[in-house]
């Protein structure tokens, strides 16, 4: 209370739901003029704390204060009319209308009742030359970049008399680019007094932008902390709670694990019309390829290809020395192929299966109807995996749905392991999930490999690819640039292979 | 601006572009088509199923179905004739009372179906089913109205002569009462969906609802409020279809419920909620009329094929819609690329 710059107290919040203590006892102050990061690991509150704020849920106990009075919002609409605004991961507009229309929903102008349509857009323009950009509001809003519509979002929040805006995890679509006029944005607004939290789980973000990170560990509070005075390194053990030592992946122990020598699935200038220029690529048991390239570059479209998603239409797959043509992705899954896809939410997982359901999914498919996997052995396998997977569930029957993004990730690498694969594709195994569950699933993929497993590693993470993969193919342009072995790995050569084909055009 | 106009509207286009083909189709090849009174008669035949699919077209735009429409229109007719017609109780207090039914189970299927998140479909066809049978309970068979003195005055009188005293002369025909009140529905209708709050609430909701909750819409209130508009324009047919025909009937509004999802759907709203348009719906109706007058015309045809025309037509305009939609993700896909 005696802070006077405060804009936004939270003390002493509290929040449970059946069977979990989501959060206890967790404070945050957002002073004017500041953007504030809250990080925390998955599942350490974030976004029940954002929801309780925001009148989603409401708290069993502790006080919100704004401008020094208590609040008690019940609704997201009080909490907007509060002047607390919200942008979230997922762009909450209405697809179908128009750019206008989604800045002033709810709140246009009117006059006896009827909407004066005029006032509406020059509101709207108005509402986004203040962010810096200007389009035309009367185009139907899912005409524009993910980019735009995040910016038209923050223009709706901004359109009320915000005093506090709120962006949960806004950057996780976006390109560099796009996250660099955000943060213009941001700083803009920063400049005219808002108070700014910023939910991410990318730290360079973090760093870039944010004046205070409050972090959150496992429903309670660490601590608040100056961003310039904190180095990243403590931020992320802060985070997980565990000393640095722990964090740090040699990488010998990429070089300890010996690939095999001779491959054997081998694709020959097998390409397909539109989406992949003809490229050869040679995969050995105990092996991580990693896929490396920009978003666009072919990466997925060529595990796409592998995993019989998409046919290629030329060249040749060969697989322990023999031609085959891979039709379908049971046809794939069948040859011991399994695939992580990128979009996990949409492509992956079945929502309202329990946990052990989702990792029964890929063996019992494999062994067809006539081979029922029995439920004690469900159970078991299951039980095994949610074990050495470290999956965090209360139980294997709980909905996949309630699981945080990270232990879904792992879930569907349980279901795929579960049939023992010869070759895993993963397709950005890591996107969304926290530090902690990366860390463990790398480690997991150096195991797997150990075992004789091939891997296929796509990844947008630079650091990622080098620390992992024993060969990386970089990809630009749907077309095969360079391939990278031992030494000759790290992330200046792979920027290089990109960056100089790109010179060429 | 006109040409991105026409992109962005193209089921509406699409429409619109069909019922002038028809339209011409069949003044050109029928006489007596292109007559004012024919044209006016076939307009004034389906006004109640106009109205009622105005209602309908709100329920679709968020994403509902109401399959009690038909039997509204049934129930209403029925018991305003026996109100009038067996009571002799005043239709200015008759119709009203009418109508506040229509409002009362309206908001019975709305609550229903948003705080207990009931399917649409089944609490309106539980609906319909109700109504429906209400209306043979209440009456067996259909109620003429007849001009019958009682007391020196006759209920049923106004009812009787509404179309012949109300109307708007034109030519050498006029245009009745019973179609003027579906005219004033649609201008109104037009107004509330493009023109106030409630109405752009029904777009978002229908658009995409988890959203239209986090920008802090009222969602309850524009759900019920839907199913009760819907209801209300039921109970509105009713007593239109009971003017027009001068009679009360159990059955009337059969299977209506279809047709007016139809008359909506050829309309270019989309099912799945969101995107849609009033006068498309009105538009929607006049095919159904043009192409039940084209196979009367016909004559030798069996009056069944206006049912198979109006089938194609249906799968041609899901086709259509599913084009379109495939092509707008598609865009949408390249725009994330770049």
């Amino acid at each position: 209370m005696a802070d006077a710059t405060a804009l936004l107290q939270l003390r002493g919040i509290s929040k449970g739901f059946p069977g979990v203590k989501a959060l206890s006892d967790v404070q945050l102050t957002i002073r004017r003029g500041e953007i504030h990061s809250l990080m925390g690991e998955n599942g350490a509150g974030k976004s029940t704390l954002i929801k309780v704020l925001t009148g989603v849920y409401r708290r069993d106990g502790g006080e919100i204060l704004l401008n020094g009075t208590s609040i008690d919002a019940r609704s997201p609409e009080e909490a907007q009319r509060l002047g607390i605004s919200t942008v979230y991961q997922e762009v909450n507009l209405i697809p179908h209308l128009s750019v206008a229309e989604n800045i002033c929903l709810g709140r246009q102008t009117t006059t006896l009742g009827f909407l004066k349509w005029k006032e509406i857009r020059q509101r709207a323009e108005k509402a986004l030359a203040r962010l810096g950009i200007e389009i035309d509001v009367t185009e139907t809003v899912s005409n524009y970049s993910i980019a735009i519509q995040q910016l038209v979002a923050i223009a709706r929040a901004l359109d009320i008399d915000a005093k506090v805006l709120i962006l949960d995890e806004p950057t996780s679509s976006l390109d560099e680019k796009e996250v660099e006029a955000l943060f213009t944005v941001l700083r803009k607004l920063k400049a005219e007094g808002l108070g700014i939290v910023f939910v991410t789980h990318f730290l360079d973000q973090v760093y870039a932008v944010s004046d205070r990170i409050t972090v959150l560990r496992n429903g309670t509070y660490v601590g608040e902390y100056e961003a310039a005075l904190l180095p990243r390194l403590q931020l992320i053990s802060k985070m997980m709670g565990k000393e640095l030592s722990e964090l740090e992946m040699k990488a010998a122990d990429r070089v300890a694990t010996k690939a095999g020598v001779t491959p054997f699935l081998k694709l020959k200038q097998v390409g397909r019309k539109g989406s992949l220029k003809p490229l050869d690529l040679e995969i050995a048991a105990g092996e991580i390829v990693g896929l490396s390239g920009l978003l666009g570059s072919g990466r997925t479209e060529t595990a796409r290809i592998v995993f019989g998603l998409d046919r290629a239409d030329c060249g040749e797959l060969q697989l322990d020395g023999k031609a085959i043509s891979i039709t379908s992705p049971r046809q794939a899954s069948g040859l011991k192929f399994g695939f992580c896809p990128e979009d996990r939410k949409v492509q992956a997982i079945i929502p309202n299966l329990s946990v052990r359901e989702n990792i029964v999914l890929a063996l019992q498919a494999n062994r067809g109807w006539m081979g029922y996997v029995s439920r004690p052995t469900q159970i078991q396998l299951a039980d095994k995996f949610i074990k050495a997977l470290n999956i965090k569930t209360p139980n294997p029957e709980q909905p996949i749905r309630l699981l945080s993004g990270g232990n879904q990730q792992k879930v569907i690498l349980a279901r795929w392991l579960a049939s023992n694969p010869r070759l895993l594709i993963l397709d950005e195994p890591t996107r969304g999930i926290d530090v902690g569950a990366k860390l463990e699933i790398e480690k997991l993929m150096a195991q797997l490999t150990g075992e004789g497993m091939a891997i296929l590693f796509i990844s947008s993470d630079l650091e990622e690819t080098v620390r992992n993969s024993h060969r990386v193919v970089v990809l630009r342009d749907r077309q095969k640039v360079c391939e990278l072995r031992g030494e000759e790995i790290s992330e200046k050569n792979i920027m290089h292979a990109i960056a100089a084909s790109d010179s060429d055009q | 601006m006109n040409l991105r106009a026409i992109k962005r509207n193209i089921p509406f286009v699409a429409t619109a572009s069909v019922c002038l083909l028809l339209f011409l189709f069949a003044s050109l090849r029928y006489k007596g088509f292109l007559k004012l009174p024919y044209l006016l008669g076939f307009i004034s035949d389906d006004a109640y199923l106009g109205i009622a699919a105005i209602g309908l077209t709100f329920v679709i735009l968020t994403g509902g179905i109401d399959l009690s429409v038909g039997g509204v229109i049934g129930l209403t007719s029925i018991s305003l004739a026996l109100l009038v017609e067996k009571h002799h109780m005043n239709p200015m207090y008759a119709i009203p009372l009418v109508l506040v039914g229509g409002v009362l189970f309206g908001t019975l299927m709305g609550c229903l179906i948003h705080f207990y998140l009931l399917p649409p479909f089944l609490v309106t066809l539980a609906g319909m089913f109700l109504v429906r049978g209400l209306a043979f309970v209440f009456n067996q068979e259909s109620i003429q109205l007849t001009d019958q003195m009682l007391g020196g005055h006759s209920a049923s009188h106004s009812l009787i002569v509404f179309n012949s005293t109300i109307k708007i002369p034109l030519a050498n025909t006029s245009i009745p009462g019973t179609t003027l009140i579906y005219f004033v529905i649609f201008l109104i209708a037009l107004v509330v969906a493009q023109f106030t709050k409630f109405g752009r609430n029904v777009y978002a909701l229908g658009g995409n609802e988890h959203s239209a909750a986090l920008m802090g819409l009222p969602v309850a209130r524009t759900k019920i409020g839907v199913y009760v508009i819907s209801s209300l324009c039921s109970t509105l047919a009713g007593i239109v279809h009971l003017l027009y025909n001068v009679k009360g009937d159990p059955t009337s509004g059969t299977g209506l419920e279809l047709d007016a999802i139809a008359a909506v759907v050829i309309g270019g709203t989309l099912l799945s909620g969101g995107v849609g348009y009033i006068a498309g719906t009105i538009i929607g109706v006049l095919i159904l009329s043009i192409i039940q007058a084209i196979i009367n015309f016909e004559g030798s045809l069996n009056s069944w094929w206006t049912r198979i025309a109006i089938g194609m037509l249906l799968l041609l305009f899901i086709l259509l819609q599913k084009l379109i939609q495939a092509k707008k993700f598609k865009t949408a896909g390249t725009f994330q690329k770049t």
